[in-house]
């Protein structure tokens, strides 16, 4: 029970270059004239009872396609898809719920869909209801509905009783944090119990903490299957390029004196990408005597500088950008060259190597803060990073005699009095 | 036999259906089902007063005030069954489509559910044409129990013609375009309002291409002059209704599948 075995699978929509061409297809199919759409090839896995397995991949890489002949609502073009066990799926949002009627019908409607008698639809309704947690919203139409919603409805009918499989696409993403980790508990539950989970999820960190292996679909064939930890990093460094990891990164010159420089602030989180026509090589902040820091007083001037180098010659559009944001990814100052015409215009050539140079006067509230810096290519009709570096860089703002700030984000000079009348 | 047993295991889900159908047409009105009741009535009556009562029809050969009434309720509540099963079920798989793309059942539960549900409109609606026939003491007699494989019949050709319709509406929407406009024609084709008797010799030879007209007139036989009908006329009936059978089921094996992938 609750196993998945996938021999060779491949699935192709086929299309018709006119609406003719399927009518003559059935009445003689030697005169078939389709093109095979392959969405999916070549796919071979297997799942054991009771392993969590996580699906990752681009939009479009067959993820739901794959699901869908699991759960039996499509067909497969070839091979074969074995599966043991019932099967509960929570596909994209809802499961099919018609908007025109109640929460309480359509949870009545999916049991029925289940196959369930109407005695055991009724003895789980409760548990529904109370894990749903949607109040009376149970008996409005579901039109009404906010998306948050109808997932808790769906998540619980589908997880109301155990299945041997459940499948979860990227349906959890929409509730809100406290539904999730309820979610995630019974998910818990069900897997100590030996049912099988396979997650659908743009969200690696989740398919990390929750699965024990991963498939990574690339072009409708599989990309990489192994411990959730490999795959998912070999899918990061697809999908955000691969020039961070293949360029080793120059460290900024050592800093002359150490009263406002920590060598313990560092991001260990940075993400970089781009297309690589051009290198952020190093960043590094400076206080206003030139010297290299990561911590600031209150009114201090943060001089952020980085160099950038072109490994491709770019006639126009180069803008130079930062941002700065707070450790819970609020962005709370950015700002770029965009406005310069002086360096729109401008010609860079591959090799050529410039040092940005940003002065800001420090506004930010007490506490630490990240720092994204890139290049990127404006010329075209849509931006594209030439080299980005997210969170690269960690600075600190350490309260002094002019920090006011009790509360917020910025601080600024404040002066106050008192007045007896 | 698979396809049975399918229906019967998910009969939960068919019987459902029915009822969120019944419930989802009367959503939000303040007499909720009692429409359904009230709107057959109302057609009883209009035909009743203004054919009886106003303009005084009679049919040729009958001599009942009502005659007229009864051939064209006979013919009209009949043909309502026809035609809903018709165009429910060709427009079937497109309503469900969410339902039939995110979850694995029986497809064959969706035509089923169609049957009962225009069953269930019919029976109400019939039900009232009874009362009336036994209130004018135009009730028919023995003969009105061979409405039953009369109906039963006709279901079947009903619901073939209309899953055939159906699965070539989800791949070419002319399907159901084309068939509403030859459901029009059919019912004028068919001697519903009018009687066969009135129409000229050539157009009698014509109306005998058509299947149902001796359907309906077989209806139309057992209510107005409470006789048994002439099964014989009905062979064409049922053998077109046992090749469209075929023709839908071939189709529902092979298109089925595709089916998801196009809605």
């Amino acid at each position: 029970m609750g196993t998945i075995t996938v021999q060779n699978l491949g699935k192709a929509y086929k299309q018709y270059p006119t609406r003719i061409s399927r009518l003559k297809e059935w009445f003689i199919p030697r005169f078939a004239n389709y093109e095979q759409k392959w969405v999916l090839h070549n796919v071979t896995f297997s799942i054991d009872s009771g392993e969590a397995i996580g699906i990752i991949g681009v939009n479009g890489a067959g993820k739901s396609t794959l699901l869908k002949m699991i759960t039996r609502t499509t067909q497969a073009s070839t091979g074969s898809i074995e599966v043991t066990g019932r099967v509960s799926a929570l596909l994209e949002l809802g499961m099919g719920f018609h908007p025109d009627f109640t929460g309480r019908q359509n949870v009545r409607m999916s049991g029925q869909l289940l196959g369930l008698s109407a005695q055991e639809i009724e003895s789980v309704i409760p548990e529904i209801e109370a894990f749903a947690g949607i109040g009376d919203y149970i008996d409005q139409s579901v039109r009404i509905y906010s998306s948050g919603m109808q997932v808790r409805l769906a998540f619980s009918v589908a997880t109301a009783v155990r299945p041997d499989i459940l499948i979860i696409d990227e349906a959890m993403a929409v509730g809100d944090a406290a539904f999730q980790r309820k979610c995630f508990r019974r998910i818990e539950e069900f897997r100590e119990l030996g049912t099988t989970l396979l997650l659908v999820s743009h969200d690696v960190e989740s398919i990390k903490k929750f699965c024990t292996r991963a498939l990574y679909l690339k072009n409708g064939t599989i990309g990489a299957i192994g411990s959730a930890k490999e795959v998912c990093d070999l899918y990061e460094k697809a999908l955000f390029g691969d020039i961070a990891q293949d360029v080793i990164l120059l460290e900024a010159a050592p800093p002359k004196s150490v009263s406002n420089f920590d060598p313990q602030l560092k991001s260990d989180c940075e993400i970089a990408y781009g297309d690589g026509r051009a290198l952020v090589e190093s960043i590094w902040l400076e206080d206003s005597f030139g010297e290299r820091a990561n911590i600031f007083c209150a009114t201090d001037r943060i001089h952020l500088k980085y160099q950038v180098r072109f490994t491709e010659s770019i006639s126009s559009g180069v803008v130079f950008a930062f941002m700065i944001k707070n450790k819970e990814g609020i962005a709370l100052f950015g700002a770029d060259t965009a406005h310069d015409e002086g360096i729109l215009n401008k010609k860079f050539s591959a090799g050529d190597c410039v040092i940005l140079s940003f002065k800001i006067n420090n506004a930010f509230a007490s506490g630490n803060y990240y720092l994204n810096c890139g290049v990127r290519d404006d010329s075209g009709d849509e931006a594209a990073f030439l080299h980005r570096r997210v969170d690269a860089l960690i600075f600190k703002v350490r309260p002094d005699a002019n920090m006011f700030v009790k509360s917020g984000l910025i601080n600024t000079s404040l002066e106050y009095s008192l007045e007896m009348l | 036999m698979g396809m049975l047993q399918d229906i019967w295991n998910y009969r939960g889900f068919i019987l459902g259906s029915v009822t969120r159908d019944f419930q989802l047409k009367y959503r939000n009105s303040l007499l909720g089902a009692v429409w359904s009741v009230l709107t057959p009535l109302a057609m009883i009556l209009v035909y009743t007063v203004i054919f009886s009562g106003v303009m005084k029809a009679q049919l040729p050969g009958v001599d009942n005030p009502f005659a007229y009434s009864i051939y064209l309720c006979a013919g009209i509540l009949t043909w309502g069954l026809f035609s809903e099963i018709v165009s429910r079920s060709q427009t079937v798989f497109l309503e469900n489509a969410n339902l039939l793309k995110k979850v694995s059942f029986p497809r064959i539960c969706l035509p089923v559910a169609v049957v009962l549900n225009a069953l269930l409109n019919f029976v109400i609606a019939f039900g009232l044409f009874t009362g009336f026939l036994i209130l004018t003491g135009n009730f028919p007699g023995l003969s009105y129990l061979a409405l039953i494989p009369l109906l039963i019949l006709q279901i079947f050709f009903s619901i073939s013609l209309g899953v055939v319709v159906g699965i070539l509406n989800v791949f070419f929407r002319d399907a159901g375009q084309l068939m509403a406009i030859v459901l029009q024609f059919w019912f004028w084709l068919t001697p519903i309002v009018y009687s066969r008797s009135i129409l000229g010799e050539s157009a009698q030879h014509f109306i005998a291409f058509n299947p149902l007209a001796d359907l309906v007139a077989a209806y139309q036989g057992i209510l107005v002059l409470n006789q048994f009908p002439d099964w014989i006329s009905l062979t064409p009936l049922l053998l077109l209704s046992v090749a469209l059978f075929m023709v839908s089921m071939r189709l529902f094996r092979r298109r089925a599948s595709e089916m998801v992938d196009e809605l």
